[in-house]
């Protein structure tokens, strides 16, 4: 039953993070996923001091702040100081990691965090932490939240898909059709920043990031059609949290670490069949060639 | 208190070699990092520290022990593999570089972290304080590693400064580069190994997760005080030490801290510092030049407003009341507010009565001001044979710019004419 638990949260988890990354990953904005992914630490951390409890709201409160702070100092350091975006989406993030991991280690008594923890999560204590109503066992809480997300996520994509399909695409097009290019950048690097925050306590600030990249990424290699590349995430994203939980299980290590190292395998895999493909495909086309010579 | 006293000191010989090492090994990353921005490639480094950490894992599974050249070798191959990963995602695939930076990154660093926790639940006695690579330990580095650390550290340092020149043309002009004969894969290659090394020596101090900070943060901050590499490099160089110094500090006086985080944070004050207030090309220098320079139209427009309404009625002393002088319909009545303000301070403007005169000296500022717009004007039309109604726009804009230099120029060019297209007079400055 521990299995399944930690399974069906790692999967729900990183379909959330999958399906948002998708449009990171078409937005060239990966990286900037990367960046709220880490920034979100102090916030986190703040929350906790303030509410005195691993509460999810104050944390959410917390997280969306942070999450909008960073995208601001991003365009900060860009805009006005001519910053390259490089630079200045590695010093924004750098800059507030480290401020949250001091943060944790001068309230290590105060804050139920520890710097390992921020790493790389703790989703093998999912099972523990059960939601129970009278004598009713209904499952871990982290399952009801993480399902909880990902229908946020669903939501969004679906009655936004026209908007986020257009500005992703095409920007110019779209803010000639009336449509609001910046209230839709600020809906998806919300939401990332919402979703980082709830994955974070299961899997870390750098899987969260593995997430967020790497289904949609392997997914993106396969199809040119975001529907199908949207389904194929969550296909990849599933596939990483199965295989990863018996991987970890098997070499007793990070179940998280263990997700995004077959997160990188299925990529790697997938990767060297397109590449194969590419060559099979370009050698028929010149025997052709040569056929018709 | 008494142990920032005996830290200071340097009286307790493993202080003198932790600052020494943490201090070079700071100015190290800071130096490699100065190309690695140049070049920009900023994030490149921290797909490196990230892709360390298997590799210095494994390693340790092969030879057992924490033996730092082992480890160094480790890091050099993971290292090495992942720019290559880089390079080849964003070369055969149609991912974009930053999506291939953050494939490599997040899925090494998981390999990484799978490693490192599968080695601690093997109960390997040997395997304490790896994770220190995770946020850095400066303190709890022997003697003799430090001295290994920083003597790599050192020798790339010497290595960019032997092949200083060619480093900084392969970063600015890889093209040059090339057709003059230079190795540039060669070089590229080089500076890559370099900046590899940097990072698998940096992390000893600063951890693998921030050690990208260490690269990007000191250049990106230096890059705000000098326009010239070889001082880009030196301030650099002294943020990434002076950092380096901090965080070997507060791992003395506080053992539980990470250092990594506190190096950090030194450098980010220092650079966020730097981008706001460095002179010249700080935000808010930037700013305050901005609104000089919008005052300085504002006023130098009102001045001309003057002269223009004096000229019309033969008369520059006459009295304006705010509402004549809003019926210009040229300002809002805040700016003109503001710019009579300013104007009176410079007592190039008088108030009396609530009426508004123009001082001497103000007569003097603004037929310069108009002398400059009918100057230009009258360039455009004879030079560049505009038609005199097309010039009025490109002189109202060039006339708060222009030099007494250009302006002597012009005159000596078009023989000191006295009418401008319009046939309006060019006022001269009265020989006295």
């Amino acid at each position: 039953m521990e299995a399944i638990w930690i399974i069906a949260v790692g999967s729900l988890i990183a379909i959330s993070c999958g399906l948002l990354g998708s449009f990171l990953v078409l937005r060239k904005m990966a990286m900037v996923g990367d960046a709220i992914s880490h920034a979100v630490l102090p916030g986190i951390v703040l929350a906790y001091l303030f509410s005195g409890s691993r509460g999810t709201i104050p944390m959410l409160i917390g997280a969306a702040a942070l999450g909008v702070l960073t995208t601001l100092l991003i365009e900060l350091f860009y805009k006005q100081a001519k910053l390259q975006v490089d630079a200045s989406i590695g010093i924004t993030f750098t800059w507030l990691f480290a401020i949250g991991i001091i943060l944790i280690s001068l309230f290590a008594g105060q804050v139920d965090l520890d710097q390992d923890c921020v790493l790389y999560g703790e989703i093998a204590y999912v099972p523990l932490d059960l939601w129970i109503i009278g004598d009713f066992n209904l499952g871990p809480r982290t399952l009801y939240i993480a399902g909880f997300m990902l229908l946020v996520v669903l939501f969004i994509i679906v009655r936004g898909y026209k908007g986020l399909f257009l500005t992703t695409f095409n920007e110019e097009y779209a803010s000639a059709l009336g449509i609001k290019v910046a209230f839709w950048h600020y809906l998806l690097m919300s939401s990332v920043s919402l979703t980082t925050v709830i994955s974070f306590e299961s899997v870390g600030a750098i899987l969260v990031v593995a997430f967020l990249i790497v289904p949609p990424a392997t997914a993106y290699l396969l199809t040119n059609q975001l529907k199908s590349m949207l389904w194929l995430t969550a296909l990849f994203a599933v596939l990483s949290s199965v295989f990863g939980y018996y991987l970890a299980v098997l070499i007793n290590g990070s179940i998280a670490g263990a997700m995004a190292s077959v997160a990188g395998i299925l990529f790697v895999m997938v990767w060297g069949y397109t590449v194969l493909k590419r060559r099979v495909e370009r050698e028929g086309g010149n025997n052709q060639a040569d056929n018709l010579a | 208190m008494n142990d920032t006293i005996r830290f200071l000191s340097f009286t307790d010989p493993n202080v003198r070699y932790v600052v020494l090492g943490s201090m070079i090994l700071g100015a190290t990353a800071a130096m490699v990092g100065c190309f690695s921005f140049l070049r920009k490639r900023a994030l490149v480094g921290d797909a490196i520290a990230h892709s360390i950490l298997p590799g210095v894992c494994l390693s340790f599974m092969i030879s057992g022990e924490k033996d730092p050249l082992w480890l160094i070798l480790g890091a050099i191959f993971s290292g090495w593999l992942s720019l290559l990963m880089i390079d080849g995602i964003s070369r055969t695939t149609k991912l974009k570089s930053d999506a291939a930076i953050g494939i490599v990154l997040s899925v090494f660093f998981g390999f990484g972290i799978l490693l490192l926790t599968t080695i601690q639940h093997s109960g390997n006695a040997a395997q304490a304080g790896l994770d220190k690579f995770l946020f850095g330990k400066a303190a709890s580095l022997t003697k003799d590693d430090i001295m290994i650390f920083s003597g790599i550290g050192l020798f790339l340092i010497l290595i960019i400064l032997l092949l200083y020149k060619e480093f900084k043309l392969i970063s600015f002009n890889p093209e040059y580069a090339k057709v003059i004969g230079l190795p540039v894969k060669f070089l590229e290659f080089l500076l890559a190994t370099i900046t590899i090394l940097s990072v698998a020596v940096g992390i000893q101090a600063v951890g693998v997760v921030l050690m990208a900070a260490l690269l990007i943060t000191p250049a990106s901050g230096a890059r705000f005080w000098s326009d010239r590499l070889g001082i880009m490099i030196i301030i650099a160089c002294v943020f990434g030490a002076a950092s380096g110094f901090l965080g070997s500090y507060v791992s003395y006086i506080a053992p539980a801290m990470p250092t990594g985080p506190w190096v950090v944070m030194a450098l980010s004050v220092l650079t966020i510092g730097s981008i706001w207030f460095a002179p010249k090309r700080g935000v808010f220098s930037k700013w305050r030049t901005f609104w000089k320079n919008k005052d300085q139209i504002l006023t130098e427009n009102i001045l001309k407003l003057f002269y223009h309404l004096g000229e019309a009625d033969g008369n520059f002393e006459t009295a304006r009341s705010f509402q004549s002088l809003m019926e210009s319909d040229r300002f809002r009545a805040y700016d003109l507010g503001k710019g009579l303000r300013k104007l009176k301070k410079r007592n190039l403007i008088r108030k009396k009565d609530g009426q508004w005169f123009i001082t001497a000296s103000g007569l003097k500022e603004a037929s310069r001001i108009v002398r400059l717009h009918r100057l230009w004007e009258l360039y455009l039309n004879q030079r560049l044979k505009l038609e005199p109604d097309h010039v009025h726009n490109d002189a109202e804009a060039i006339e708060h710019i222009i030099t007494p230099e250009i302006e002597a120029q012009l005159a000596s060019e078009l023989d000191s004419p006295t009418e401008d297209p319009h046939a309006s007079k060019i006022p001269y400055p009265t020989q006295s």
